[in-house]
């Protein structure tokens, strides 16, 4: 009762957010209003029991993301030009895609499923194996150093990638100001 | 006591977003902003006790803190125009007081 309860209000503000953010034509209002959003559906995440999957949200959607919106801000005009186009194409695009995800989710088990495919596969194993097996005690860090341990390799590998290329591209941006910069001073 | 802590909670944080929309000025959303980061720590807190399982209490702490550095943020976008490249911003002189 008080769990319908929490979700219900959740989802009501969350819906209001989203229903404010598309209203709104100033886009600092907007930049607050997306993170107002992720912070709401960080919360959902926790009454799920996803602390891992909200916090995750919290630091992309309301920290990250709102920094590089404000960034973008200074670049770009600051008031939402209102569109020409009949809106009636992208409301009939959305509600199709709303309705089809709402049908893939019919055939998904409930929520908290003992009978579940992801109960019922290996889980049950891993639970009972995991202490002799590889000797470590938490369950879920078998799973991703052990189990899935080249899926976890390979993860690391990209995050390491994409963070050594950004890192390259700013560090060869920053070299070249400086040198127009050391220009600019032997002409003046 | 916890089940009426949530709810005055939601009211609160429905407080918040109807200044968040209005608000006249800008400093208003900033401070709507941060006080629902704040509603959300609260949020995370409230509902570890009502589950009966207050470890999740240090994640919200850590919440705390992303609400703190994102709203520094957003204060240095307001004061400088911008947010990093820390060489090519204006000196508080130059902006004026």
């Amino acid at each position: 009762m008080l769990e319908t309860f929490i979700n219900l209000g959740l989802f009501v503000m969350l819906v209001a957010t989203a229903v404010a953010i598309t209203r709104m034509r100033r886009l600092f209002g907007v930049t607050m209003m997306a993170s107002v959003f992720s912070l709401l559906s960080a919360m959902l995440f926790v009454t799920l029991d996803a602390v891992d999957v909200a916090f995750t949200e919290a630091a992309v959607g309301a920290g990250i993301s709102t920094v590089l919106m404000l960034s973008t801000l200074t670049l770009t005009s600051r008031i939402e030009k209102p569109t020409t186009r009949s809106p009636l194409v992208p409301l009939v695009v959305t509600a199709i895609t709303g309705a089809a995800i709402i049908y893939g989710t019919l055939d998904m088990p409930n929520f908290g499923d003992a009978h579940s495919p992801a109960q019922v596969g290996v889980a049950a194993r891993y639970m009972a194996e995991s202490p002799t097996d590889i000797d470590i005690p938490n369950v879920v860090t078998v799973v991703l150093a052990s189990y899935r341990g080249f899926d976890t390799m390979g993860e690391t590998a990209v995050v390491f990638t994409a963070g050594a290329g950004v890192l390259m591209l700013i560090s060869g941006l920053r070299r070249r100001r400086r040198k127009g910069d050391d220009k600019k001073e032997e002409t003046s | 006591m916890f089940v009426i802590a949530i709810f005055a909670l939601f009211i609160a944080m429905i407080l918040v977003l109807i200044r968040l929309y209005a608000g006249p000025t800008l400093y208003d959303r900033v401070l709507a902003v941060n006080s629902f980061g704040t509603h959300t720590v609260l949020f995370i807190g409230v509902l570890g006790f009502l589950t009966e399982r207050p470890e999740f209490l240090d994640i919200a702490l850590l919440y705390a803190l992303i609400n703190f550095v994102g709203t520094i943020a957003i204060l240095k976008y307001f004061r400088y125009r911008g947010i990093g490249d820390i060489h090519q911003m204006p000196t508080d002189q130059e902006i004026g007081e």
